[in-house]
């Protein structure tokens, strides 16, 4: 089946690869390539105006590349690659996410010293090379080239059928994303300490995913999905290399997503990375990684889901609890919004758990629903400076609905889609996937789930009466600074999706449903 | 001539077929459009609107009251078992068999809440022109109560309870906002947010509920539900019917969730008469009647409510004994008479009728005493200890009569409203069990001590009031309103009796029976009637014919716990926030070795900004790696011990 195992067994067939199915991640990885020459060759005055047009282009003709493939169902490359519906919705709400997010990063009016990124990662943080640097006013633009490779590998991960390929979209799309944490302009040590912190638990969690890989291999003969669930339905071979196989594989995808006990380095990555990254990578990431888990644990690990299941019952509860417990204490609106993203990761394995096609539509319709409102909120965080940079201690935002009404009140809106208010996308996405998750037997977890929730949205009013209800702090506190028509747009899409998923969520229902199952 | 359908049909025709909305009946969602717009110019507007913007407020809400009269016509002109009227508005979700549509539905029981919310509420808009008049902020006081007007009348035309659901969480935003409003007072933002915090343990019964009737049925929506209630598993419907037990406990401050609504006391007094005496705290009453179907198959459930009505009845009736603060009194009767309706409601057919027919007269009563007590506090300086008042009856002759007509209905003198509709709870309690009898007829002696002490101490006996004071009747504005609700508190009862006409009007939604005693027809009501002359008896002799000290005496051991809510603070503090502290301070202390000292869970001062760019995050990688280690370990050893 796989290639590069036929090459073992001798023999060799001339690989076919169907260009036209993979146009999306083909694409976005194509322009990645253009990126770096632009990088390489073209004059530092025309180089920014190039990397975006290059940006916008690929994620546009990507996007347009996915509606043209929809309602395709196959799988391409000799069996490594999926395109069936959940792919393409996956595929189209990274694509999407990723446009918002880059609108937020090209941003160049709201940091006096140009845009949020370090003039040069490599300078040491508060050396005289990097103070020199910026009193010249260098600006860079290779993160677009490292955006562009992220969001290559974002495209696969979900899309993959073996592992050895979702092994490589791993890593495609976390090796751009260590760098791109690292480039905060400001206060540097914690965003390459945080970048550091990523790096080497992101290595060891690739560790666990490859050992659970080589484990399973051992045991089906094949890294192939849909080889790995046949050979668990003929129920041969060693069960102890499929449990542990199971376990470490999961812990892998588990990392990636963000869940309990695997979730430590989220806060800190979160509060460490330039805001508009973090914006990105709560999103974008969130939405590949479970798409991958969705895949594995439907598609190779359906067949004995009565084992696995209670493993997920317990993180998804833990994942809840400890996202929602330690985002109540938090004082920083970006280890606010970390913590919280743990939480609704956890309702997010609530879908995933109820292992039934709701699940799959329900954790899609969140997925979306809570991407957006991400984006939205991160690009907001962005606005409120002081003149050290970004205000992100929670008083800093007491009465920032008295001056600037209209950001808070987005702000509100997105907050509220966190808590699942009704009317916005946040209710769409929970009601789906508590609903799939009782009607899959789930119903101890749905009611933590509900709990939790309940907890949750104590911590998301608070900001909210803390905006309006409180006065402001003294005079020369932080204020919001008037961006450009990039982060405008961002939050202006922003809202306006949070609102539509909200109010009208029959459209999102009609794509997942369209979307169907994963094909095997 | 029973106009009763009886219990044996009630299964097959537990809902009524619907009549799409025509003619008259397209303007349906005008009742909500209205005060919505309302509400949105009122808080979108800004200052711009301030000299106006509380005329807007009484016209949205005076507009939806005139829609709502012309459908009341319209409906009177159907035939009885015409009146289930809906109106499709649009589709919200419509995915394979999950179909939520945004449906109004109006039928008798809707439009009997309706009336009372547009009614009362268009009373207390105009009376909040006069009360509110001297806050900066009163434009958007109206907005809010649009507001609140608007996602009431959601909750009550809702066809399906998703959309319920909605409207459920609008009037909690409402009253959340409305009971800080002055925000700048402490107490005010502390009430506010235990509002908020007990409300939300009674949302996630709603959604629980919601969830697993979708799951069973299919289908959210009212005739989805209930007609199909019959089929489904007991254990389900008891499960179902516990989880709308939850949340009408939240919303209607039953026990054990009943802490917040002495607190929301600190709202401004209009607030306290429409939403948390006559209007939202029903809502868990509407939300047991409607669906009936479910708990008539769910017996235990339905035990279940009785319990609680019969409990809070009690503890709201001791807790008013108790306070000097003239608005917590009243609070107190609130919980204690919406216990009445509770217990009714859980009595089944026998009881829905009554429960509605008790809500509605509350409704005028309550709200004719709490905008008395308006009108009392605006007249003595905000002033709400009783012991400071008496003999204001001397000065405010308006508020004294209008009040006395509360205080008559709650009594439950005839022809007084509370009569006609207390007695027949009383005697449908008794038809089910002797003891909800018993609970049932003791609280109305118990309520009649507490009003009438409430009565008596503050326009009877000696004039107490501190010497900057200088009462006088509040402006026509006010009193107009309140005179309105005391000539309903006096009459409705009576009016609406006559000829069995509010329950015939309802049956075709509650199906009620008639209660069946073993006594003779008399013996209950007057049984009743001479425990109230006791109750009012033993207050009226100390508080209106003696001095009443200025200085609450040490009292005994029962009006000490009584002062403090029967200890409900006290036990919420033990159980769920001192826990509840414990595990933050001990979450902010794990947490520190990550952040640093910043951290103390109020919003802290800023400070140190150089520091804290400069600051590092102190969580070392070793110990997540190791955490990650030690959860695959956990991970791995969960797979294991399942296939063993």
């Amino acid at each position: 089946m796989n290639a590069a195992l036929a090459a073992v067994t001798g023999s060799f067939d001339i690989p076919t690869i169907e260009y036209s199915a993979l146009a999306p991640i083909l694409i976005v990885l194509g322009a990645a390539v253009v990126s770096v020459l632009v990088e390489a060759l073209v004059p530092q005055a025309y180089r920014r105006t190039l990397q975006l047009v290059i940006t916008f282009a690929a994620l546009v003709g990507a996007l347009v590349a996915v509606v043209a493939l929809w309602g395709t169902q196959q799988i391409v490359a000799m069996g490594s690659v999926a395109v069936d519906g959940p792919t393409l919705f996956m595929q189209g709400s990274i694509l999407v996410l990723s446009a918002i997010a880059a609108l937020v990063m090209a941003e160049r009016r709201v940091d006096p010293a140009g845009d949020s990124f370090a003039p040069r990662a490599s300078a040491l943080p508060g050396s005289e090379d990097e103070q020199a640097f910026t009193r010249l006013g260098w600006l860079q633009t290779e993160v677009w080239t490292l955006f562009l490779f992220c969001v290559g590998g974002l495209l696969l991960f979900p899309a993959s059928t073996d592992l050895l390929t979702m092994f490589v979209a791993l890593e495609v799309l976390s090796l751009p994303l260590y760098i791109m944490v690292g480039l905060a302009r400001r206060r540097r040590l914690l965003s390459q300490e945080a970048s550091l912190k990523y790096f080497v638990l992101g290595a060891f969690s690739s560790a666990f995913f490859l050992y659970g890989t080589a484990l399973l291999y051992g045991y089906a003969g094949t890294v192939s999905l849909s080889g790995i669930a046949d050979a668990l339905g003929a129920s041969a071979g060693d069960t102890g290399l499929v449990l542990a196989g199971v376990a470490l594989l999961s812990v892998g995808l588990l990392f990636k997503v963000g869940a309990a006990p695997f979730h430590q380095w989220t806060p800190d990555v979160y509060q460490g990375s330039p805001t508009s990254i973090t914006g990105f990578m709560a999103a974008c990431i969130k939405v590949a990684a479970f798409g991958a888990l969705l895949r594995v644990m439907y598609v190779a690990l359906g067949g004995i889901r009565w084992d696995w299941r209670p493993m997920m019952y317990v993180i998804a509860a833990l994942t809840m609890i400890v996202g929602t417990l330690f985002a109540l204490t938090q004082t920083d609106i970006k280890r606010m919004l970390a913590y919280s993203a743990i939480a609704q990761a956890g309702f997010m394995l609530v879908g995933v758990v109820a292992t039934n096609a709701a699940g799959l539509e329900g954790t899609m319709v969140y997925l979306l629903a809570y991407g957006v409102a991400t984006v939205g909120a991160f690009a907001i965080v962005t606005l409120v400076r002081d003149t050290t940079g970004e205000a992100t201690h929670l008083s800093q935002w007491a009465g920032l609905g008295k001056r600037s009404p209209v950001v808070a009140a987005a702000f509100a809106l997105f907050l509220l889609a966190f808590a699942g208010i009704p009317l916005t996308s946040g209710f769409t996405g929970k009601f789906a996937v508590f609903t799939a998750g009782i009607a899959g037997g789930a119903t101890p977890i749905v009611v933590i789930g509900v709990v939790a929730s309940a907890v949750a949205a104590f911590f998301y009013i608070r900001v909210i009466v803390l905006m309006f209800f409180n006065e402001p702090a003294a005079e020369g506190g932080p204020s919001v600074v008037i961006p450009s028509a990039f982060t405008t747009l961002a939050i202006t899409v922003a809202v306006a999706l949070t609102l539509v998923i909200g109010v009208l969520p029959q459209l999102v229902f009609d794509l997942v449903s369209q979307a169907g199952l994963f094909v095997r | 001539m029973s106009p009763f359908s009886g219990a044996v049909t009630r299964a097959a025709e537990a809902v009524p077929t619907a009549v799409a909305a025509s003619g008259t009946f397209q303007l349906i969602w005008l009742l909500i459009a209205l005060p919505l717009a309302g509400a949105a110019i009122l808080l979108l507007a800004g200052r711009r609107s301030d000299r106006w913007g509380h005329w807007l407020g009484v016209l949205a809400s005076t507009a939806s009251f005139v829609v709502a009269v012309v459908l009341f016509v319209g409906l009177l002109g159907e035939s009885a078992d015409q009146r289930t009227i809906t109106q499709h508005l649009f589709d919200w979700i419509a995915v394979g068999t999950f179909d939520v549509p945004v449906d109004l539905r109006l039928d008798q029981l809707s439009m009997t809440f309706v009336l009372l919310i547009t009614g009362v509420g268009t009373l207390i808009h105009v009376y909040s022109v006069g009360y509110m008049s001297h806050d900066r902020d009163r434009r958007r006081f109206f907005g809010y109560l649009n507001l609140f007007v608007a996602s009431m009348l959601l909750l009550v035309l809702a066809d399906n309870y998703l959309l319920l659901y909605v409207g459920w969480e609008g009037v909690g935003l409402a009253s959340y906002l409305l009971i800080g409003f002055w925000y700048f007072k402490d107490t005010a933002a502390v009430a506010s947010k235990k509002a908020f915090v007990v409300n939300r343990v009674g949302d996630v019964g709603l959604s629980l509920a919601v969830m697993i009737m979708f799951v069973t049925f299919g289908s959210v929506t009212f005739d989805g539900v209930l007609g199909s209630a019959s089929q489904a598993s007991e254990q389900s419907l008891t499960w179902i019917g516990l989880a709308l037990l939850l949340a009408a406990a939240g919303k209607s401050a039953q026990f054990p969730l009943q802490s917040w609504l002495l607190d929301a006391m600190e709202g401004p007094t209009p607030v306290s008469a429409l939403i948390h005496a006559a209007t939202m705290v029903t809502a868990g009453v509407y939300l047991i009647v409607r669906s009936g179907a479910i708990f008539d198959a769910a017996p235990a459930a339905r035990t279940a409510v009785i319990v609680v009505g019969a409990i809070t009845l009690l503890m709201g009736a001791i807790i008013g004994c108790a306070k000097d603060d003239i608005k917590k009194a009243l609070a107190g009767s609130t919980m204690s008479q919406i216990g009445y309706m509770i217990l009714a409601a859980g009595l089944g057919p026998v009881g829905y009728s009554f429960a509605i027919f008790h809500l509605l007269l509350h409704g005028f009563f309550k709200a004719d005493m709490f905008l008395g007590a308006g009108s009392v506090m605006h007249g003595m300086n905000d002033q709400v200890n009783m012991r400071r008042y008496g003999a204001l009856r001397t000065v405010m002759k308006v508020t004294w009569i209008t009040f006395a007509c509360g205080w008559l209905a709650i009594l439950g003198v005839p022809p007084f409203a509370g009569f006609y509709s207390k007695d027949k709870i009383i005697e449908a309690a008794f038809s089910v069990s002797t003891a909800a009898g018993i609970v049932t007829l003791l609280g109305a002696g118990i309520t009649a001590f507490y009003m009438t002490r409430l009565f008596a101490m503050t326009f009877h006996g000696e004039a107490r009031w501190h010497d900057d004071a200088h009462p006088h009747e509040s402006p026509w504005i006010m009193m107009f309103p309140v005179a309105v609700l005391a000539l309903l508190s006096a009459v409705a009862g009576f009016v609406l009796n006559y000829n069995n006409m509010f329950v015939d009007w309802l049956e075709p939604v509650t199906h009620g029976v008639e209660p069946s005693l073993s006594v003779a027809g008399w013996v209950v009501p007057t049984t009743a009637l001479v425990l109230v002359a006791i109750g009012a008896a033993l207050a009226w002799i100390p508080y209106a014919t003696r001095p009443v000290p200025l200085v609450a005496p040490a009292g005994n051991l029962l009006t000490r716990a009584a002062r403090a809510d029967l200890y409900g603070d006290a036990v919420n503090e033990a159980v769920f926030m001192r826990p509840g502290q414990y595990l933050t301070r001990w979450l902010v202390w794990f947490d520190n070795r990550v952040v640093d000292g910043v951290v103390n869970g109020t919003a802290a001062t800023i400070g140190g900004l150089s520091g804290r760019t400069r600051r590092l995050q102190t969580g070392f990688v070793r110990s997540y790696a190791l955490s990650m280690l030690g959860g695959a370990a956990v991970v791995a050893a969960a797979l294991v011990l399942v296939r063993l």
